[in-house]
């Protein structure tokens, strides 16, 4: 397990916690539970404020991110914050202290729970030296290397030598092979 | 009615707890079916009998993955409605707890059984204490919540993100399923659900009763105190036989993990391919099966599936194992990978094999004309199914019904090439020493390439053997057009069934699987299946 980028791990435990937490808040108001309109709204607060800040994905130290479905903007709210939300002690403590007041309620104690489980494995993260990228489109260098691009069509055409040298000659092989006239360079 | 239901006076929330052992019901259900699709040595054996009767029965148990996936989704959607139920219920009890008034029924059924502690209705005994308290004093409650965690913690990290990348947390996590179940077991042993007893409806009947609760057991009245008892555990009746064929896999797989498997060769492949040679007492494959391998020393715990590229007619059986990870890197060092001199037999690392599994490759020599589709490492069943068939055919002259083979290579980059263009390369060259070089029509296709790669490929346009692969046949260049191919062999082949068989990513097999059913007209019919690991 030498590899695992915790984090990766932390934010799927923590989105869910979120809509764990919210849903449980949802419930609190709806039934009307005892203490309900203080316990219920800070919970779905806390809810909706985990869920912003865990739904985009960070870039990945190695190998390709997979982003979630719309996430750009919220990529761009999360990282105006600067060193608040890339450090992940920060974000290990966040929660730890967001999933307190969830335990006083017993609709909210599971997302109270898996919120500080998900505080845990943050905080296993920022040991670890792990931090939040975000993931911005044009910073993306394309790996694919065009092929005989469609984008910039050859400008020249494809060097071919003369006819008489291009008839096959099966006996000599390497006489037929000749020197490229114009040099080809890796775009 | 009856009075297992505190209610109160909104219409609207009397059948919490029926909302609640509803679910409960189905995760009864479910829970049972979820372990079934994972015990692969039981469903390769199922596979086995059935394939004699329909082959199509036999097809669908490739799909267990899908359905355990599915079961699980059912047990997250049960869970959060039988846990949001039991929060109204909770507070419910509660509040009967709470309004202490004697005018109201609620009140009144919660007071039955408070002398003795056992004929009871409501779970909530006290007025002083809280819905969250009970609910970790209560073994009901209490697990529960151990269930439910594990629960969430087992889905987080069965996300296809953190299971593509890192297979073992993913493993390891896998495992609360362990806790689950225990747990699942012991929900229901404190007897928390309680109803009537069939003599105290005797004496006490709802329908008449419920109005009159005032005068419960006074002389006179009709109706004596109801009681009420706990309704006993069900859910070990629905599950206990899953786990104990689950058991039973786990020790089949401990067997196998204990028979002695010897590497006779390791070959290392350009491009991070590992090539094991293996030998085992008493091992039979098929075409196009898979087994996992475990290497104790690398980690106990993990079984990793690899395709068998040998063929059922060699007497060794080999898979070629890409470096991609943890696993597979340890395993690599372990075989004596980054060392430049060859290793001793001795200091090969122990191996154990399960399997080997059953997938759709199975059925290729079923069809008289075959298209074979793999793209990039998606090749390596079908490396094993070429092998087979040139044993067939040529060395044991055996009457094969496949007459004809379309095989389509999709590759990415060069480098993947090698160790397959090897096979195609002996393959061609023994062909064409029988003189028959129209039985295997192979087209390899390169969808990426390199700006001076290509005018490599321009300039030695004109030469015998292809500049990268050494085949008499052409590399092509780009994606195939699938269109004209399917066209191309149905015109060839009128009046046949064509079986397409893909190993590569999802889009590429639905496109071929609206090329198949968009060219399966006339007398023609494609008929499509996909590899799926």
């Amino acid at each position: 397990m030498g590899k695992i980028e915790w984090a990766m791990w932390a934010n799927e435990q923590a989105l869910a916690s979120g809509l764990i937490l919210l849903t449980g808040g949802i419930v609190g108001v709806a039934g009307q539970f005892r203490g309900w309109p203080f316990a219920a709204y800070i919970i779905s607060a806390a809810g909706v404020f985990v869920c912003l800040l865990e739904y985009p994905r960070s870039k990945r130290a190695k190998g390709t991110s997979v982003e979630r479905t719309g996430q750009y903007c919220f990529t761009v709210c999360v990282k105006s914050f600067g060193p608040l939300t890339r450090n992940y002690y920060v974000r290990a403590f966040l929660h730890a202290a967001i999933c307190v007041p969830g335990g006083f309620m017993l609709a909210t104690v599971l997302g109270c729970v898996c919120l500080g489980i998900a505080s845990l494995i943050y905080l296993a993260a920022a040991i670890r030296g792990e931090h939040w990228e975000p993931v911005l489109p044009q910073k993306e260098t394309t790996r694919k290397t065009d092929p005989v691009s469609v984008r910039n069509p050859p400008e020249m055409p494809p060097p071919r030598p003369p006819p008489e040298v291009r008839r096959k000659r099966v006996d000599d092989l390497e006489g037929a092979a000749y020197d490229n006239p114009i040099p080809v360079s890796d775009k | 009615i009856k009075y297992h239901q505190l209610t109160r006076l909104s219409l609207t929330r009397q059948h919490a707890l029926s909302w609640a052992r509803a679910p409960a019901a189905c995760l009864n259900f479910n829970c049972m079916l979820i372990l079934l699709p994972v015990c692969r040595n039981l469903l390769s054996f199922l596979r086995g009998t059935i394939q004699c009767c329909s082959r199509t029965a036999a097809r669908q148990l490739d799909r267990n993955l899908t359905f355990h996936k599915l079961v699980a989704y059912m047990i997250a959607f049960h869970t959060a409605v039988h846990i949001g139920a039991h929060l109204f219920n909770f507070e419910f009890f509660m509040d009967a707890q709470l309004d202490r008034n004697s005018s109201l029924l609620p009140f009144i059924l919660s007071e039955i059984g408070t002398g003795d502690n056992a004929s009871f209705l409501n779970p909530i005994r006290t007025n002083e204490t809280s819905p969250t308290i009970v609910m970790f004093t209560t073994i009901a409650g209490l697990t529960g919540v151990v269930i439910t965690l594990a629960l969430i913690l087992i889905i987080t990290s069965s996300m296809e993100v953190i299971r593509r990348s890192y297979f073992e947390v993913f493993w390891y996590t896998h495992h609360l399923f362990v806790i689950f179940f225990i747990g699942l077991v012991f929900h229901g042993f404190g007897r928390i659900v309680r109803g009537q007893t069939a003599a105290s409806l005797k004496t006490n009947r709802p329908d008449v009763c419920a109005d009159q609760f005032e005068d419960w057991g006074n002389n006179g009245s009709e109706c004596a105190v109801p009681e009420f008892a706990g309704n006993p555990p069900m859910t070990w009746k629905w599950v206990v036989g899953p786990m104990i064929l689950y058991v039973c896999e786990r020790l089949v797989r401990l067997y196998r993990s204990h028979q002695k498997v010897v590497i006779t060769k390791v070959v290392m492949h350009p491009s991070k391919t590992l090539e094991l040679q293996m030998k085992r007492k008493g091992f039979h494959m098929e075409v196009g099966q898979y087994v996992f391998i475990q290497c104790p020393s690398v980690s106990r715990l993990e079984w990793h599936p690899f395709t068998l590229t040998s063929a059922p007619e060699e007497d060794y059986f080999s898979a070629h194992i890409r470096i991609v990870g943890d696993w597979t890197q340890a395993l690599y060092e372990a075989c004596g990978g980054d060392k430049t001199e060859p290793q001793e037999a001795w200091k090969l690392p122990k191996l154990a094999i399960d399997g080997p599994f059953g997938t759709a490759s199975e059925d290729v020599f079923r069809y008289e004309v075959v298209m074979l589709v793999g793209a990039g490492i998606g090749v390596t069943p079908f490396a094993s199914i070429l092998k087979s068939v040139w044993y067939k055919r040529i060395q044991n002259n055996q009457d094969v019904f496949t007459k004809k083979i379309y095989f389509y290579w999709l590759c990415p980059e060069t480098q993947a090439f090698e160790w397959f263009a090897d096979l195609l390369q002996s393959l061609e060259g023994q062909m064409a020493e029988k003189g028959v070089t129209d039985f295997l029509s192979y087209n390899i296709y390169l969808t990426r390439w390199k700006e001076t790669e290509a005018a490599h490929f321009r300039v030695h346009h004109e030469a015998e053997n292809d500049p990268i692969t050494g085949l008499k046949q052409k590399t092509l260049y780009g994606k195939p057009n699938w269109d004209n191919e399917f066209t191309h062999i149905a015109s060839k082949h009128p009046g046949t069934k064509v079986g397409v068989f893909l190993c590569g990513p999802p889009q590429l097999g639905k496109s071929l699987e609206k090329q198949s059913l968009s060219h399966t007209e006339g007398d023609v019919k494609f008929i499509f299946n996909k590899e799926n690991f």
